[in-house]
């Protein structure tokens, strides 16, 4: 890599002549930004984040160059200030690779544990429709997202833990997330409601926590099976014999292991079930695949979720058009050069999933709900894996894609067994809100679901 | 057949190694080692899987060797 001396400054972005910069479009419709970024400026362009540049990479070239990049380049600790309020001080929002892969190992993250996790994610959707009457209506951004709180309580903490969790749980979580204005680049702890909310619900949040832990220590697990991370957790000392963990650190740990997957999986649920009801042909594609798979009586088991590739390409469609994550940012540590371009230290380097997935020269008909672009022989996913970034790539891939994968495949495994669907609003008011970094769809957002006449579950299927 | 991995990818989810114990090892927070880098054709279908429902597509195939 030649210094970055050599090469000249990447072309600016229109706009942003405000104190902060484009901060408040980027608050407003940040997708139009990023979009503009790449129509004017090409694969590598600027814009002005408070006070700091942002160079955005899009296309193959240079977000392989962002994605290969070692920690020791582009850093991703600092890049984002909002999340240090959500999980307190001292846990991180991102470990380095190493720490990553030791996680991915001890946090139930890999294949072996991911049979038990498509059960327990199976039986946590019939829970939750058991409450269901005949017909009714659900608000998408409500229901996925207490869903998703309690499969993912469940995977990655303990059935011991999940079990003691309610709806309250899942609100105050819902204001975390809510609690991720951009405006924290300019301070972290501004005076505006959402922040106040935020920190709110963190208090709130460790008081159900040091509720379960004094609950807990009244009646410990009775064999080592029911065991769960809470109580490995409790059982550590420090060496004067007080306990090593408080209710306020087992918080924020939590919080930032669900954090990851939790808003997320919601939201690309929410979206899959949305695109698929406005393409009744795909939904019918679906739920065929769906009825011969279960049709002998077989379970929600692990090789089942992986023998489906029409709702596979459904989830992967939504994750494409609506990406959860939709700018990723890291902070360069030295001096490089991109495509003829230099980045200096200090500068904060962007990729924009929502950008790279629409490139029309990798995915044609870039705008259209097209899931048999991922059939063989097409595999736009695999033949472009520096521009179908939905869970990012390289370096820092999402490490529980794959378990959200089967998330989702086991929640619509169920959910299409014995219910169907329809829009309960004009199809083009569901949209995201992007208000906040941590983007949701915008409530109103409800559909009406509707008992089966001939569920599968009396033609033979058993869940 | 000749299997290669792209060290920068794998994050050690140990798919492989379920798929084809023979020809993939995972240590413990390890990434992949490949044990058997041009594995015998009765693999053949065990290392397809391999690569083709590793989580983060960091294994190839190359024919031609």
């Amino acid at each position: 890599m030649s210094t970055a001396l050599d090469h000249k400054p990447p072309p600016r972005v229109s706009g942003g002549a405000e104190e902060n910069g484009h901060l408040d479009e980027l608050r407003v419709d940040p997708i139009a930004l990023l979009n503009r970024v790449r129509a004017e400026c090409g694969d590598v362009g600027v814009f002005r984040l408070a006070q700091r540049d942002v160079i955005l990479m899009t296309g193959a070239g240079a977000n392989e160059l962002f994605f290969r990049a070692p920690e020791e380049v582009l850093d991703q600790a600092e890049a984002y200030p909002f999340m240090t309020p959500i999980f307190g001080e001292g846990v991180v929002f991102d470990a380095p690779p190493e720490r990553r892969r030791e996680m991915l190992h001890n946090q139930a993250l890999r294949d072996k544990f991911m049979r038990g996790h498509a059960a327990t994610i199976a039986g946590e959707v019939e829970l939750m429709v058991a409450g269901w009457a005949d017909e009714g209506e659900i608000d998408l951004l409500d229901w996925f997202a207490e869903l998703t709180i309690y499969t993912s309580s469940a995977c990655l903490i303990g059935r011991r833990f999940r079990n003691e969790l309610d709806k309250r749980f899942a609100e105050l979580y819902h204001d975390l997330e809510q609690g991720t204005d951009a405006i924290a680049y300019v301070d972290p702890y501004a005076p505006i409601e959402s922040f106040r909310r935020r920190d709110a619900a963190r208090v709130g949040l460790v008081a159900l926590v040091e509720a379960i832990m004094g609950r807990r220590a009244a009646s410990p697990p009775s064999t080592d099976d029911e065991r769960d991370l809470l109580d490995v957790l409790m059982s550590i000392s420090n060496e004067d014999g007080s306990p090593r963990f408080l209710a306020d650190e087992v918080t924020g740990m939590f919080i930032s292991m669900m954090f990851a997957g939790h808003h997320t999986t919601s939201g690309t649920a929410a979206w899959t079930l949305i695109e698929l009801l406005r393409h009744p042909d795909e939904l019918g594609a679906v739920d065929r695949e769906l009825d011969e798979l279960y049709a002998e009586g077989a379970e929600v088991s692990y090789q089942a979720l992986r023998e489906m590739p029409r709702l596979e390409s459904a989830i992967k469609e939504a994750l494409r058009l609506h990406p959860p994550l939709i700018l990723l940012l890291r902070v360069a540590k030295e001096d490089l050069e991109v495509e003829g371009y230099s980045i200096e230290a200090g500068q904060m380097v962007g990729a924009s999933p929502s950008v790279s997935n629409r490139i029309p020269e990798d995915f044609p008909d870039a705008d259209a709900f097209q899931p048999s672009r991922y059939l063989d022989p097409r595999e736009e996913d695999r033949s472009n894996p520096w521009t179908w970034i939905p869970f990012g790539a390289g370096r820092h891939r999402c490490v529980g894609a794959a378990f959200a994968m089967m998330q989702l495949k086991a929640i619509f495994s169920v959910l299409l067994l014995d219910w169907e669907f329809e829009l309960a609003q004009p199809s083009d008011t569901y949209r995201n809100d992007h208000s906040k970094m941590v983007v949701q769809l915008q409530q109103p957002c409800v559909v009406r679901y509707r008992r089966k006449a001939a569920p599968r579950s009396t033609r033979g299927a058993t869940l | 057949m000749r299997v290669s991995v792209d060290l920068d990818l794998c994050q050690g989810h140990g798919v492989c190694e379920s798929e084809a114990p023979t020809v993939f090892e995972l240590a413990k927070n390890a990434k992949v080692t490949i044990l058997e880098d041009t594995p015998d054709e009765e693999l053949r279908s065990a290392v397809r899987a391999a690569v083709r429902f590793c989580p983060t597509s960091a294994l190839r195939i190359n024919e031609e060797e």
